[in-house]
């Protein structure tokens, strides 16, 4: 297994340590994750799944909460649209 | 201890009850609108807001387009958390046997002066390219909408207190009868006219009125923004709601201001309980990914349930309880509560005032029912 995956977080490339959700991407990143009914952004909150605060488009599939998704090499994450 | 110098009580502040306050206000009646709990806290909270013009009976009908017309008046009036979007609404037909029914449907409709649409396959699956293919075609009725239903309640009571109109929370009536309110904390609230709006449990204020609970379930998903554009109602759902007695699900979702999908719906008889039945849930969304197969991947945020208070020949009770000159309903509205507060409204006060009602009020009276128990 290699030690670094490499995913892109809007378009740009993070790489993380192996086993790192995508909550820890989102953070490296330096991006909020889902945006509140009223615009407001929203990041991991609970890290156990439980608070929805975290949620992101990764491949294509909106409302996936980052907290609970490994980091694979290649894969896209999206916060807009 | 009493409280005296109103005309009018209503126990239920719920959209129907709510919606009378603001109609009793506006025509300068002394009212108190009461509660146990908040305004829009019972069914009016777990319903669908669907404002939908429907044709079970010739009464039904004439009740749901009077009102569908009056909240498109008060539409102006309505802050944005009301949350009101003329969406339309499209009865979806799966099979010729189904499309038949639309076009019955259609001729009913604009023989009585109501606009609707014809759609066949193509047309269905351009305004809603989310449903699956090979369906037959679908009824659009443009001028139906959704609304938000708790808030909407508490706007329509706001209204009534900005006429004047008291409002009581927190406190739950014991008895209503003979023109006195006895609330559970002793004290008394007399008033001419009483008016039970209790909803589903308005027969414990009025023992031997026929209403029934029929227990429902909706799920709410994560936003989706411009997968659902209209309210999606199978024409099988006529079939299935007919059914009396025997549980049934079918396929009725609503698209929601914030791109949020609304998901119903059941009917459940005798399940007194508010639990989530996991059976029905399941034979609901099932039933709901038959027709939009991507439903399945979407991710639902909350489930609950709520009570329509059924009456046995379907349609709602306003007006003179038999036996006690003070006391008139306000309840039975099924599944069409929301809809049907601002003509139930309308038609009741009518009644107290002595105005002449915009539609016979006679299908919907409370002897009516009277009669049948004695026939029964
Ligand atoms: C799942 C579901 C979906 C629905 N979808 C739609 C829809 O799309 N369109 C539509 O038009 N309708 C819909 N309905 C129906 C609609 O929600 C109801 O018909 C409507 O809310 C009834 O309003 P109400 O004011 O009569 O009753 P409620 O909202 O139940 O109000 C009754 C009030 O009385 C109070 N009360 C009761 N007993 C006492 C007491 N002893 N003392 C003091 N207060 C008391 C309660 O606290 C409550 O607030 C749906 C219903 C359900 C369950
Ligand atoms: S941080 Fe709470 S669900 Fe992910």
């Amino acid at each position: 297994m290699p030690e670094r995956v490499t995913v892109t977080v809007n378009g740009a490339r993070v790489d993380v340590a192996c086993g790192s959700t995508v909550a820890v991407a989102m953070i490296l990143a330096g991006q909020p994750c889902r945006a509140s009914v009223n615009g407001e952004s929203r990041g991991p909150l609970c890290a156990m799944g439980i608070c929805f605060e975290c949620c992101v488009a990764i491949n294509g599939v909106p409302h996936r909460r980052s907290c609970q998704v490994f980091c694979e090499n290649g894969m896209e994450v999206r916060t807009d649209g | 201890m009493s409280d005296d110098g109103y005309e009018v009580a209503i126990v239920g502040a719920g959209i129907v009850g709510a919606a009378c306050a603001d109609e009793f206000a506006r025509r300068g009646l002394r009212v108190i609108l009461i509660d146990r709990e908040a305004v829009g806290s019972g069914a009016t909270a777990a319903g669908m807001g669907h404002i939908v013009v429907m044709d079970d009976s010739d009464a039904q009908f004439a009740l749901t387009h009077y009102s569908q017309r009056l909240w498109q008046s008060l539409r102006p009036e309505l802050p944005e958390d009301v949350e009101y979007d003329q969406c339309g609404t499209i009865w979806v037909a799966a099979d010729e046997e189904e499309m038949a029914e639309v076009r019955r449907k259609a001729d009913y409709y604009s023989e009585r002066n109501l606009v609707t649409d014809v759609l066949d396959e193509a047309q269905l699956k351009t305004l809603e390219p989310n449903l699956r293919p090979a369906l037959a075609g679908g009824l659009l009725v443009p001028d139906d909408g959704v609304l938000y239903p708790p808030c909407a309640a508490r706007v329509l009571a706001e209204r009534a207190q900005q006429h004047g109109a008291k409002l009581q929370l927190g406190c739950a009536v014991e008895r209503m009868e003979q023109g006195c309110v006895q609330m559970s904390d002793g004290h008394e609230i007399r008033a001419e006219f009483l008016v039970n709006a209790a909803g589903a449990v308005a027969p414990a204020l009025t023992p031997g009125l026929e209403v029934k609970k029929r227990k429902g379930h909706l799920v709410i998903t994560d936003r989706y923004p411009k997968f659902l554009r209209h309210q999606l109602v199978e024409l099988g759902y006529l079939k299935n709601a007919h059914a009396v007695t025997a549980d049934s699900v079918a396929f009725n979702v609503q698209p929601r201001r914030t791109g949020q999908i609304l998901i119903g719906s059941s009917r459940q008889y005798g399940a007194e309980d508010k639990e989530v039945d996991h059976d029905i849930l399941s034979r609901m969304l099932q039933r709901s990914q038959e027709y939009m197969p991507a439903l399945g991947s979407m991710s639902a945020m909350r489930t609950w349930t709520g009570f329509r208070a059924a009456t046995p020949d379907k349609l709602p009770l306003i007006g003179p309880w038999p036996g006690d000159k003070s006391l008139f309903l306000a309840t039975g509205h099924e599944g069409l509560g929301i809809t049907t507060s601002l003509g139930t409204a309308r038609i009741l006060v009518d009644q107290i005032t002595g105005a002449q009602p915009e539609i016979p009020i006679e299908p919907y009276l409370p002897s009516r029912n009277a009669k049948e128990q004695v026939h029964a």
